[in-house]
C-alpha cells in the first residue's frame, strides 16, 4: 500500500539519510528506529506530506503521494510531536473540531465515548491548558478511536504516558492493524504488537 | 469545514479577549489623539479625518496579524490543518473570515461614534462606514498572505509590515478618498466601486497565496 522509493533527505548542507526503501501491505507496521537527529522526524512529515523528499518517490496505492494530495491526505492521520491541540479549547472541543478539520464530523457523545475510553472521563470540560503532558498526549491519540483512515503516522505516541496507556494504544494499534490499517511509528520504548508484519527501519 | 474553521477561531477569540480589545484600543486611542493634539480647528479636522481614520484602521489591522496563523504554528494545529483532505485555501478564506469579524467588524463599528470627534457630517460618515466594511476584509485578506509568508521567522512581525503595507496603499488611497469626495460634493460610488473590486480580486487569489506560502513555511 505504502511504498518508498530511495528516500533521501537534505537539511541545510547536511545529509540525514538517502536511499531508504520499504514497502508496506494492509496490517503490517514500520518502526523507525535511530538515534536523535538521524531523521525520524523528517521521514515521518515526508510520509504525511508535508515536505518533499530530496529525492526519491513515496507511493500510496501505487499512486505518488505529490499528485494524490487530499485524496491522500483524507487516508492519513498524523499524531506528531506538537499535541495539535488548542490551550483555550475544552478537550472535547478540541477533538471535535480537529476531527471536523480532518475530514470527518463526530457527534458530542462520540467524542465523549472516546475520551472515556482514553481514560479522560469527567475532564471533558477543562480546557487543556490545565492538563498534564500526559494527559494532552491522551487527548491528541483520542483522535485515532474517532478517525476512519488507513494509514497512522505517528512520532513518539507512546512519551509521556503512563503504563496503562501504553498498554491501551498499543491494544488501539493492534486493532488498526487487524482491520488492515498501515502504521509507520517512531519510538525508543520496546513496542508489544502482535501485528501479521513488523517492518524495523533504522537509520544511522 | 468552512464553518467549523470560523467557529473556531472565534471561540479561541472569545477565550483570549485580551488579543481582540488591544486592536480596538488601540484604534479608538490613535484617532482620539489627533484631535486633542491638533485643536479645535473645525475645518482642518473634518480635511485630516478620512485620512487619520483610514490609516488607524491600516495599522489596527496589522498589529494583529502576526497572531492570524502563528498560534496554530507554535502548538502543531496548523500542520494538521495542511494535512486536511479539504482544500487549504478554503481553510485560510475562513481563517482571514473570522480575522475580519474579530478584528475589522469593531473597527467598522467605532468610526461612525469616533469621526464625530472630527466633525464630519451624517452623509460623511456614512460614506466613511461603508468605505471602511468594503476596505477592512482586503485588509485581512492581504495580511494573511503576509502571515503565511513570514511564519516561523524571527523579527516576523517588521517584515510583515514592509510586505504587507505597499499593498494595503490602493485601499487606504481609495477608502480616504471616497470619504473627501463625499464631502467635497462630487460623486464617491467610483471610489467604493474600486473598493469592492478590490475586495473581489482578493477573495479569489488572496487565500490561493497564502495556502501556498503556508505550505512553503512547514515544510
Amino acid at each position: 500500500m505504502l511504498q518508498g522509493i530511495n528516500l533521501a533527505c537534505v537539511r541545510g548542507d547536511r545529509e540525514l539519510f538517502k536511499d531508504i526503501n520499504f514497502s508496506l501491505e494492509a496490517g503490517s507496521l514500520l518502526q523507525v528506529r535511530g538515534p536523535n537527529g538521524s531523521g525520524k522526524t523528517s521521514l515521518l512529515r515526508m510520509l504525511c506530506g508535508l515536505s518533499n523528499p530530496a529525492a526519491g518517490e513515496i507511493l500510496w496505492r501505487g499512486t505518488s503521494i505529490q499528485s494524490l494530495n487530499g485524496d491522500y491526505f483524507a487516508a492519513v492521520t498524523y499524531i506528531g510531536h506538537l499535541s495539535g491541540t488548542k490551550d483555550d479549547l475544552t478537550v472535547i472541543e478540541n477533538l471535535r473540531i480537529s476531527s471536523a478539520l480532518a475530514g470527518s464530523e463526530i457527534s458530542i457523545s462520540q467524542a465523549s465515548d472516546a475520551l472515556k475510553h482514553m481514560g479522560l472521563r469527567g475532564r471533558e470540560a477543562l480546557p487543556v491548558k490545565v492538563l498534564s503532558q500526559g494527559q494532552r498526549r491522551r487527548v491528541a491519540l483520542a483522535r485515532l478511536l474517532v478517525c476512519s483512515t488507513t494509514l497512522w503516522i505517528l512520532d513518539e505516541p507512546l512519551v509521556a504516558l503512563d503504563v496503562m496507556a501504553v498498554k491501551l494504544i498499543q491494544k488501539l494499534l493492534e486493532q488498526h492493524l487487524q482491520r488492515g490499517g498501515v502504521i509507520v511509528m517512531t519510538t525508543h520504548q520496546e513496542i508489544e504488537v502482535t501485528a501479521t508484519s513488523i517492518t524495523q527501519l533504522h537509520l544511522a | 469545514m468552512f464553518m467549523w474553521i470560523i467557529k473556531r477561531d472565534l471561540l479561541l477569540a472569545m477565550r483570549r479577549q485580551s488579543d481582540v480589545l488591544t486592536t480596538l484600543f488601540f484604534f479608538i486611542i490613535v484617532v482620539s489623539l489627533f484631535p486633542l493634539s491638533v485643536g479645535p480647528e473645525m475645518n482642518m479636522l473634518r480635511t485630516m479625518a478620512p485620512g487619520v481614520v483610514w490609516v488607524a484602521a491600516l495599522l489596527a489591522s496589522m498589529l494583529s496579524l502576526g497572531r492570524m496563523f502563528s498560534n496554530d504554528y507554535v502548538d502543531g494545529t496548523l500542520e494538521q490543518m495542511l494535512l486536511s483532505p479539504q482544500s487549504l485555501s478554503l481553510l485560510v478564506l475562513g481563517k482571514a473570515f473570522a480575522h475580519w469579524l474579530v478584528t475589522g467588524v469593531p473597527l467598522v463599528l467605532m468610526a461612525p461614534v469616533l469621526g464625530i470627534q472630527y466633525d464630519l457630517p451624517t452623509d460623511a460618515l456614512l460614506v466613511l462606514t461603508a468605505a471602511l466594511l468594503l476596505g477592512t476584509p482586503v485588509l485581512s485578506l492581504i495580511g494573511a498572505i503576509g502571515a503565511a509568508l513570514t511564519l516561523g521567522l524571527r523579527g516576523g512581525g517588521v517584515l510583515v509590515s514592509l510586505l504587507v503595507l505597499p499593498l494595503y496603499i490602493p485601499v487606504l488611497i481609495f477608502g480616504a478618498g471616497a470619504v473627501e469626495a463625499n464631502m467635497a460634493g462630487v460623486a464617491f460610488d467610483a471610489h467604493l466601486s474600486l473598493i469592492g473590486a478590490f475586495l473581489l480580486v482578493s477573495i479569489v487569489f488572496a487565500p490561493w497565496a497564502a495556502a501556498s506560502s503556508l505550505r512553503v513555511s512547514l515544510e
